[in-house]
């Protein structure tokens, strides 16, 4: 009697045991997952051979299959708000969590699995994209007034207007008063538009030559497109510090956070695309590392070098130039740039 | 929601309601914002004239003269109607979408209201460019236009984020934020040329 009141008490434990363990087998098995492996993993909890335990351990499979189908089937469809709005399904916490990954990449957690489980969100990517393209905008503008406190000569008409100058020079007069071309678009249009198209056109191609090489290889499936949204707009978050950063005019800093914040960047977007790409033959894992890296690379240089222009450091200002300088600081929130002489 | 306004002889429904009512309204709310409350009234009796009149304000004071139209580098009326309205809209459809219980036009009322600091501050950074320039008269317009910010904030986010559940608050307060140092960022910068 004592042995069947123990085989009922132990019964109970290990149903709370597998039934507490089934809601993770059921995240982690929906997506790309097989589902055996949630069932492997509720399986593996109970270590006993009694006859009793194989038929609760059928229930709890029969309930994670249950929770993963009701999990399926209330996925709304993309006309409705909900769809939306569970992509925003995201606490502050877990936002800043995915933003520190993103700042410190570690070479054994994929920022993906690790950080996203399954559940990527929209926020990051585009309010991330949003703060970088306006401070881009604003610190570029302080450089440039910034610089002209040090030296009043550099004189500058700013212009909002599309097609306004069309014909005239203007904008940015060299040192020998030659006008030159001026870029009629205002900053913070130019830099928004660049990093929503970088933010969201590249994981596009990326997702979608994965997706192309997956047919070939058969293997471990790639990340969802959201998931590689997900990945490159939060690898953008470093580069607002690195921005914010550059408004030091020492020249060889400004390489250097440029380069650090790369580095932290590019390593993420590496370690996270190492574990889908290294099954493919080498040719293609390399070329397509080194393609990411590039372009990465090219949204930090054409930042730099369309925002903060370095400036010539000093020449000779001709004396009609001087006389007409404004004499309270021109400050103006959009200032176009053009390819200045520098 | 009505204001017990209403003449004795009249039907109420029929004939259409008095101007000095609705511009009492908005001079409600205006204190509303003003003196920051925990109080529902921005959010019951939701408008939109206040946010109208006062974004034509702000643009209109964004502009620059347009005599020397070479050198106007200023946000033009529609830029700056474009940047305040398109911001705002943002703002709710991304406080609607992490889970708020607010409605659209409720947000994007109180959005609106909230700019009234900063059109202040406006209207102060201009009187004080009349004095002439210099480093002086910077420090007192990004002086003004600080607490002015802050102020926005601070009322902008007692009435929005009682909205959002509390493990969100920050992700929804953060792009007023955003969107209320842009536009202080046009104000602080403006100079007439």
């Amino acid at each position: 009697m004592a042995a069947a009141d123990e085989l009922t008490f132990h019964e109970f434990e290990e149903a709370t045991n597998l039934l507490a363990e089934t809601p993770d087998a059921a995240t982690t098995s929906r997506s790309d997952q097989p589902t055996s492996q949630g069932h492997v993993a509720v399986a593996v909890g109970s270590g006993d051979s009694y006859g009793a335990e194989d038929e609760v351990e059928e229930e709890s499979d029969k309930a994670a299959l249950l929770q993963e189908k009701q999990h399926q089937q209330q996925q709304p469809g993309f006309w409705t708000f909900s769809y939306y709005q569970s992509f925003f399904d995201v606490d502050t916490s877990q936002v800043l969590d995915r933003i520190k990954g993103s700042l410190l990449p570690r070479p054994g957690h994929n920022f993906v699995r690790h950080y996203l489980r399954n559940r990527p969100d929209l926020y990051g990517p585009f309010w991330i994209c949003a703060t970088l393209a306006f401070v881009l905008a604003v610190t570029g503008n302080l450089t440039l007034v910034l610089a002209q406190r040090r030296d009043p000569s550099i004189h500058y008409s700013p212009q909002f207007h599309k097609g306004k100058q069309a014909g005239r020079p203007n904008a940015w007069q060299g040192p020998g008063g030659q006008g030159v071309t001026v870029l009629a678009l205002p900053p913070v249009t130019v830099a928004g538009i660049s990093i929503y198209c970088y933010a969201w056109l590249v994981p596009l191609a990326l997702w979608g030559f994965l997706r192309w090489r997956k047919g070939v290889r058969e293997r471990v499936g790639p990340y969802t497109f959201l998931e590689t949204v997900c990945v490159y707009g939060y690898s953008l978050f470093v580069f607002i510090p690195m921005v914010v950063l550059w408004l030091i005019p020492v020249p060889w800093l400004q390489w250097l956070f440029g380069a650090l914040a790369l580095g932290l960047s590019a390593a993420g977007l590496v370690f996270t695309l190492w574990p889908v790409v290294r099954e493919d033959t080498r040719l293609v894992a390399a070329a397509l590392l080194s393609t990411v890296v590039l372009l990465h690379a090219l949204l930090a240089m054409g930042c730099k070098l369309y925002f903060f222009q370095s400036l010539p450091p000093e020449h000779v200002a001709p004396p009609h130039q001087a006389a007409s300088l404004p004499t309270n600081i021109p400050l103006s929130p959009t200032l176009p740039r053009s390819m200045a002489p520098s | 929601m009505a204001e017990a306004e209403e003449s004795p002889g009249d039907p109420g429904t029929a004939s259409p309601r008095p101007l000095m009512r609705d511009l009492k309204a908005v001079g409600k709310k205006f204190m509303h914002v003003l003196y920051p409350r925990k109080s529902n009234t921005l959010l019951r009796d939701w408008d939109l004239w206040g946010p109208l009149i006062l974004c034509v304000t702000l643009a209109l004071m964004l502009q620059r003269d347009s005599a020397d139209s070479e050198k106007d580098g200023g946000p033009q009326f529609a830029e700056v109607f474009v940047i305040v309205w398109f911001g705002a809209v943002t703002i709710t459809l991304n406080s609607k979408l992490l889970g708020g219980n607010i409605s659209f036009f409720q947000s994007l009322c109180v959005l609106g209201y909230c700019i009234l600091p900063l059109t202040v501050a406006m209207l102060i950074c201009r009187l004080v460019l009349l004095a002439g320039p210099g480093p002086i008269n910077f420090m007192v317009r990004l002086f003004v236009v600080i607490v002015m910010f802050a102020w926005s904030i601070v009322a902008s986010t007692a009435f929005l984020a009682d909205s959002q559940p509390p493990n969100r608050r920050a992700l929804a307060v953060y792009p007023v934020f955003l969107f209320y140092f842009v536009i202080s960022w046009m104000i602080l910068t403006f100079t007439p040329q």
